[in-house]
């Protein structure tokens, strides 16, 4: 079947097979970011940006996606580098496998709300799997972009 | 992973039922469940276009699409503030924010999962299933039936004025739940339900009126421990059966105080 996604900005029209995921259509157009980690819907490592909302990629079906907008991090690298160094910073990145998933999800995050407490933001990350780290070191990192910003959240309440 | 041989995106719900009575067929809500299995699918019948994926909120009732996301449902403000915030309890250990925004309302009504939050949640309210070829039916009626080849259209939830609340249990915050609570009292009646027992959730009502004629500490601790004997209670890898019928008299108890503090004197 024929269809046509604005990726990362531009317009791309494909042909595909009914059960291609969208995971594997990213990947075939050059968005290495997008990584398989678990590909039963539970570890937030395949994470884009579907209208806007962040969705896993490998659960996906490209056809649901046609007409839609997708964003990977390859079309996000400025907003992610306000924040990235600073989770670096942290040594929260060990194998790093994890990072292009968090990243995305952090990017959604913020544009949802913009200053998150520390419970919000577990809340939101909590789909995003790290075998390595322990996730402290993120949220430390996040804490410390925020910080950095001077839009301090009061870290204790949780909305959500 | 199923294979997939074709993509429609149904124009109707006619044309949906239509392609739904091959059994070689299936309808996509999330599609999150239907991916961990196997075997083939010729046609995978997508409802993305029926206009189906909001919460219509009217006088009387919410009407919840069958493609709303689990995450819509878990921020609408109108239905969180009926149930006390009882909805966004209810879903926001189901994985994560990306799995949230796209897991359906629909889907997870039509699977009638065992371990199902939403199926628990929305059996505390008066919830009914609009089904295209079965129309409306009580979810409590809906929730024992077998699957059959029909679309489920929407959910419609009363707006019966009453007071809940939503409780689970996890070994782990985005595991699956051992046991999942929900409780409610609308006009006077209290229902507790139970589900991921591991069973499908079943709804307990308050037909010996232990709760009647006052709320004390006493009658709180009589009504939980009279759910927890008479819920059926299974033994998986999460938990024993002793286990749960144990989690049912706490969660159920915790609830029972939180709705009292909540207004349900
Ligand atoms: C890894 C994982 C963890 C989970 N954890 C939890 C949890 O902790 N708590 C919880 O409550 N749930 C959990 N779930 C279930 C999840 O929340 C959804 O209920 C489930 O994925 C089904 O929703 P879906 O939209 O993905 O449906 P799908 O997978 O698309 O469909 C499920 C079934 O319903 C049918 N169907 C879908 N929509 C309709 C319709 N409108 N009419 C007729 N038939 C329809 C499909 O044909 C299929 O048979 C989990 C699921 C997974 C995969
Ligand atoms: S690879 Fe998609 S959630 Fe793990
Ligand atoms: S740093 Fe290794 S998985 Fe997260």
């Amino acid at each position: 079947m024929e269809i046509k996604i604005k990726l990362n900005g531009k317009d791309v029209s494909a042909s595909i097979e009914a059960d291609l995921l969208l995971i594997d259509f990213l990947r075939e157009h050059g968005c290495y970011s997008v990584k398989r980690g678990c590909e039963t819907s539970g570890c937030g490592l395949c994470t884009v940006l579907m209208d806007e909302k962040p969705v896993l990629s490998c659960s996906v079906l490209t056809a649901r996606a046609d007409g839609h907008e997708i964003w990977t991090l390859e079309g996000l690298q400025e907003e992610a580098q306000e924040f990235a160094g600073f989770i670096a910073d942290q040594g929260a990145d060990q194998c790093g496998f994890c990072n292009p998933g968090f990243v995305m999800n952090t990017i959604a995050l913020l544009r949802e709300n913009p200053n998150p407490t520390d419970d919000e933001i577990r809340a939101y990350l909590a789909g995003n799997l790290c075998r390595c780290s322990g996730y402290e070191g993120q949220l430390r990192g996040i804490r410390n972009y925020l910080d950095s910003r001077g839009e301090k959240g009061n870290g204790h309440t949780c909305v959500l | 992973m199923i294979s997939i041989q074709k993509y429609v995106r149904a124009k109707s719900l006619e044309e949906a039922y239509q392609l739904n009575q091959s059994r070689a067929n299936r309808v996509i809500g999330g599609m999150l469940w239907i991916k961990t299995g196997n075997g083939s699918v010729n046609t995978a019948i997508d409802l993305c276009d029926l206009g189906l994926d909001g919460i219509e909120e009217t006088q009387e009732a919410f009407l919840i699409g069958a493609m709303t996301s689990l995450r819509r449902m878990e921020l609408h403000q109108g239905l969180n503030t009926y149930t006390q915030g009882a909805a966004g309890a209810a879903v926001r250990d189901i994985i994560g924010v990306q799995f949230r925004n796209l897991a359906t309302v629909g889907g997870s009504i039509w699977g009638r999962f065992g371990f199902s939050d939403v199926l628990t949640f929305f059996l505390s309210l008066e919830t009914f299933v609009e089904l295209y070829q079965g129309g409306i039916v009580p979810l409590e009626q809906f929730a024992a039936l077998g699957y059959d080849r029909d679309i489920l259209v929407r959910l419609i939830v009363k707006k019966k004025p009453g007071v809940f609340a939503y409780r689970a249990f996890r070994n782990q915050r985005t595991d699956l739940p051992v046991l999942t609570c929900a409780l409610s009292r609308m006009e006077g009646e209290y229902r507790a339900v139970i589900g991921a027992r591991p069973g499908r959730a079943i709804v307990v009502r308050d037909e010996e009126g232990l709760l009647s004629g006052g709320q004390t500490e006493g009658r709180y601790n009589a009504f939980s421990a009279y759910v927890a004997r008479v819920v059926p209670m299974g033994s998986n890898t999460r938990g024993s059966a002793a286990y749960r019928t144990h989690l049912a008299r706490v969660l159920t108890e915790r609830n029972l105080m939180q709705i009292m503090e909540s207004g349900g004197k």
